[in-house]
C-alpha cells in the first residue's frame, strides 16, 4: 500500500511541474517523470511475493512466476515514451531556434 | 520489498522535486536521469529484467537528447515573479489534484495487495505460452506473438516519429 501512495505523489509531482512550470525543458521533463511513474505502479501490481522473473526452465520447473501481461504492456509504453520525448525535444529545439527563450508565456507574447 | 520499493520511491520523489526546482537546466536533466535510474533498480527487484534492460537503453538516449538540446541554449531558467496566469494555474493544479486524489482513493480498493497479484488474465499465459510460442520468455512470448498487432502499432509509431522528427529539424522556418 505504502509503494502505491508513494508512486501516485510521484504522479502528483509530476503534474505539479506540468502546470507550474514556464520552461519548455522542465515541462519535458516532468511529463517523463508522470511517465515514469506510470510504468512503476504498471510494475507494482503485476508483483507476486516469492515469484520469479517469467523466464521457464524446463529443467527446473517453478510454479510462481511474477505476471507477464502488465510487463508485456510496460515494454510498449517504455518504447512510445520515448518516440514521444524525441519528438517534443526536437519542437523544443525548433522554438528556441525561432524564438530565442523556453520561457512559454515570453513566446505567447512575442508571436504577436 | 514493499519497504525497499518504497525508499527507493522517495529518492525518486527528491530527484524529481529537484529537477523541478533547479536553477541551471543542465542539472534539471540530470535530476530528471536519477529518476530514470532509480527506476531500474526498482525493476530488478520487481522481477522484471526485460524491464530494466530496456529502461536503461531508453534513459541514456533520453538522457543524451535532453542534455544536446539544453546544451545548445543560454542554459539557465529565468527567474520572473509570478502573475495572474500563475495563479489561475495554480488553483487548477490544486483542483486537478483533489480530482486525481479522489479517483486514486476509488482504485486502490479494487487493486490486490501489493504481492497479493492473483494473476486472472495471466494464467492461460503460464500455463501454455512457452510451448505454444516456443519462448521460454514468456514477456517476449506475449509480446510478439499473443500481441503481435500491438507491437506492430508500436512500430508504426515509432517510425511516425522518426519522420517527425527528421521533418521538423529540416523545415526551413519563416522570418
Amino acid at each position: 500500500m505504502i509503494a502505491y501512495i508513494m508512486c501516485f505523489i510521484l504522479f502528483l509531482v509530476g503534474l505539479y511541474g506540468v502546470i507550474t512550470r514556464r520552461n519548455l525543458v522542465k515541462i519535458a521533463v516532468s511529463l517523463s517523470i508522470m511517465e515514469i511513474s506510470i510504468f512503476l505502479l504498471f510494475a507494482l501490481i503485476g508483483y507476486v511475493d516469492g515469484g520469479v522473473a517469467p523466464i521457464v526452465d524446463p529443467a527446473d520447473p517453478v510454479k510462481t512466476y511474477v505476471d507477464p501481461l502488465p510487463q508485456a504492456m510496460v515494454l510498449t509504453a517504455i518504447v512510445i515514451g520515448l518516440a514521444t520525448t524525441a519528438m517534443l525535444m526536437t519542437i523544443i529545439i525548433r522554438l528556441y531556434r525561432k524564438y530565442g527563450t523556453f520561457d512559454i508565456r515570453e513566446i505567447k507574447n512575442l508571436r504577436g | 520489498m514493499e519497504l525497499a520499493i518504497s525508499v527507493i520511491t522517495g529518492l525518486m520523489i527528491l530527484g524529481a522535486l529537484y529537477a523541478i526546482h533547479a536553477k541551471d537546466l543542465l542539472s534539471s536533466v540530470i535530476a530528471c536521469g536519477i529518476v530514470g535510474y532509480s527506476l531500474v533498480i526498482c525493476f530488478l527487484l520487481l522481477k522484471a529484467p526485460d524491464l530494466a534492460i530496456v529502461q536503461i537503453v531508453v534513459d541514456t538516449i533520453t538522457l543524451i537528447i535532453m542534455v544536446a538540446v539544453v546544451l545548445d541554449s543560454s542554459r539557465e531558467e529565468k527567474y520572473s515573479k509570478p502573475d495572474t496566469m500563475g495563479y489561475v494555474s495554480a488553483a487548477t493544479g490544486i483542483i486537478l489534484i483533489f480530482i486525481f486524489l479522489w479517483f486514486f482513493i476509488a482504485s486502490i480498493q479494487q487493486l490486490d495487495v501489493l504481492g497479493k497479484s492473483t494473476l486472472r488474465m495471466a494464467g492461460p499465459y503460464i500455463e501454455g505460452a512457452a510451448y505454444k510460442t516456443g519462448s521460454a520468455n514468456l514477456v517476449t512470448g506475449v509480446v510478439f506473438d499473443f500481441r503481435g498487432y500491438d507491437t506492430m502499432g508500436e512500430a508504426v509509431v515509432l517510425v511516425t516519429a522518426v519522420l517527425g522528427v527528421l521533418t521538423i529539424l529540416r523545415l526551413k522556418g519563416k522570418k
